[in-house]
């Protein structure tokens, strides 16, 4: 269970204190999908980098399994929006890395699922290459195999398709939602797609514009649908969620 | 650009040169200035006189010099890039050296530091060392913040963050910087060899320019010439094994 009780950030820039997000309060169920929807600016990155530990000073409380949320005892995958692959390492590197940080022992059956996830995502082939010689669905898809195979406790992702041209993006959604189902990662991701959000999140977190606050939580009875975009009722919650962010991001 | 690519290039400019050589010797014809046949038929005696051995402490000295300014050059750059007391401290100083010709302290190094090795070494590290810290620590400030966040988020420590990202982010720079280094490295070595030793390939050429031994000193300059071609060379294939990831190398043509 992630628990997020009066989450607020400011930044203060020049000694002016600004204030970036919040009050956010939320319970996240283990094998959730939380899509947060919000206009650019509302603090959807900031939310995601406390986090993944990335900002460390905020008020109010995050804990993970009853502990505060440390990236140095739990597991936390992050994928931000530039994939953050590690230029100098080979892709086979850059998918280990996780267990490297975390001086877990590659076990046999660690391997096995290394090389299972990695062909899952059609990447095998591309292990000794460097991320300059790949795509970006190449590299979105290295992200995502580093995320899924160290396992976490927490999967978020920043923005993790918008980079794609449109026919990968709906690939590489996919591929997500498929390894999502075989390891029922609680996952939180940020997305500024109504479509996407649908597809992809179980539960829809509607954010205001910035200072970002909660304006509504979706449950998504549309989730994992195949051929979401040829059902009507895509259409009707697409519709609705665009009254609401509408509504909200006028605020 | 591949090895193979690198003799072929150095080869063509090497044959042009010769002949440049060879057509101004003819034209000016001065026992100054001998033609590169004569001066290549000659090195064959050259390994009687010990050659060699200068070869040997003027690499000594050049090694010497370039790992302790790499070391010392290194921890301050990193110190000031990743402590803000360090740089308040520090960049004020650096700043007022760095545009002080180093050379002109040759007398001050060698009556602190006597005629011998150390003050030649020193000499060179003081050179050095202000282009390594500021290459270092320009390099570690230009690491965009974006990049430290996947291991920031999988609770890297700070020495795993080093290993994994500073290292590997500032060697492209750290090379380059080296390269031009080991020019001027050569340079300075040439000028100090020139005082308080008998040995060196500075020495070597100084001293045959002084007993007008031409084709020695010809012979000098061209030995102290291959060897700043073969350490850039060197340095090359270093990058080409360690930077593999960033493919084109900059500094190649």
């Amino acid at each position: 269970m992630l628990e997020i009780d009066g989450l607020s950030v400011s930044y203060f820039p020049d000694k002016k204190r600004i204030h970036a997000l919040g009050p956010i309060s939320m319970k996240i169920a283990p094998s959730d999908i939380y899509a947060l929807i919000g206009p650019s600016g509302c603090g959807k990155s900031t939310f995601l980098h406390v986090l993944s530990g990335i900002i460390k000073n905020y008020q109010g409380q995050v804990t993970l399994k009853g502990n505060p949320i440390d990236p140095k005892k739990h597991d936390i995958g992050f994928i931000p929006q530039n994939f953050g692959l590690l230029a100098w390492k080979t892709v086979y590197k850059n998918c280990v890395l996780s267990l490297k940080i975390k001086e877990k022992i590659i076990t046999p059956d660690q391997m096995n699922r290394i090389d299972y996830i990695m062909d899952q995502l059609n990447i095998t082939d591309l292990k000794d290459r460097y991320p300059r010689e790949l795509s970006g669905g190449q590299k979105q898809r290295v992200s995502i195999a580093r995320a899924f195979i160290m396992n976490p406790d927490l999967l978020l992702m920043d923005e993790p398709f918008s980079a794609l041209d449109a026919l990968t993006r709906e690939e590489a959604q996919e591929l997500f939602v498929a390894m999502w189902n075989q390891y029922k990662t609680t996952t939180v991701f940020a997305t500024h797609s109504i479509e996407e959000a649908i597809y992809m999140g179980k539960k829809i977190v509607i954010l205001s514009h910035y200072p970002g606050t909660i304006v509504e939580v979706i449950d998504n009875p549309l989730f994992n649908t195949e051929n979401l975009r040829e059902n009507k009722a895509f259409h009707t919650l697409a519709a609705h969620l665009r009254s609401v962010v509408k509504k909200g991001w006028k605020l | 650009m591949r090895l193979g690519e690198k003799i072929k290039t150095f080869l063509q400019g090497f044959f042009l040169f010769n002949i440049i050589w060879y057509i101004m010797a003819k034209l000016i014809n001065m026992k100054a200035l001998p033609k590169p046949t004569d001066v290549y038929l000659n090195m064959g005696h050259l390994y009687g006189e010990n050659l060699f051995i200068h070869v040997l402490v003027s690499l000594y000295r050049i090694f010497s010099g370039l790992g302790i300014a790499l070391v010392i050059g290194t921890s301050i750059g990193l110190f000031m890039a990743y402590s803000k007391l360090g740089n308040k401290l520090l960049n004020p100083l650096v700043y007022f050296t760095y545009p002080i010709p180093k050379t002109a302290l040759l007398p001050v190094v060698m009556l602190l530091f006597g005629l011998g090795n150390s003050s030649k070494i020193i000499l060179i590290v003081f050179i050095l060392v202000f282009q390594v810290i500021v290459a270092v620590k320009n390099a570690t400030l230009n690491i965009s913040p974006e990049v430290y966040h996947p291991l920031t988020s999988l609770g890297a420590s700070k020495l795993q963050v080093f290993i994994h990202i500073t290292v590997p982010a500032i060697l492209p720079e750290l090379l380059t910087n080296l390269r031009l280094s080991i020019g001027t490295a050569l340079s300075i070595l040439f000028f100090a060899e020139g005082y308080g030793t008998q040995y060196g390939i500075g020495y070597y050429i100084l001293d045959a320019w002084m007993r007008i031994d031409y084709m020695g000193m010809y012979a000098g300059i061209i030995v102290i010439s291959l060897l700043g071609f073969a350490l850039f060379i060197l340095i090359d294939l270093i990058e080409e094994t360690l930077c593999k990831w960033k493919g084109k190398l900059s500094n190649s043509h």
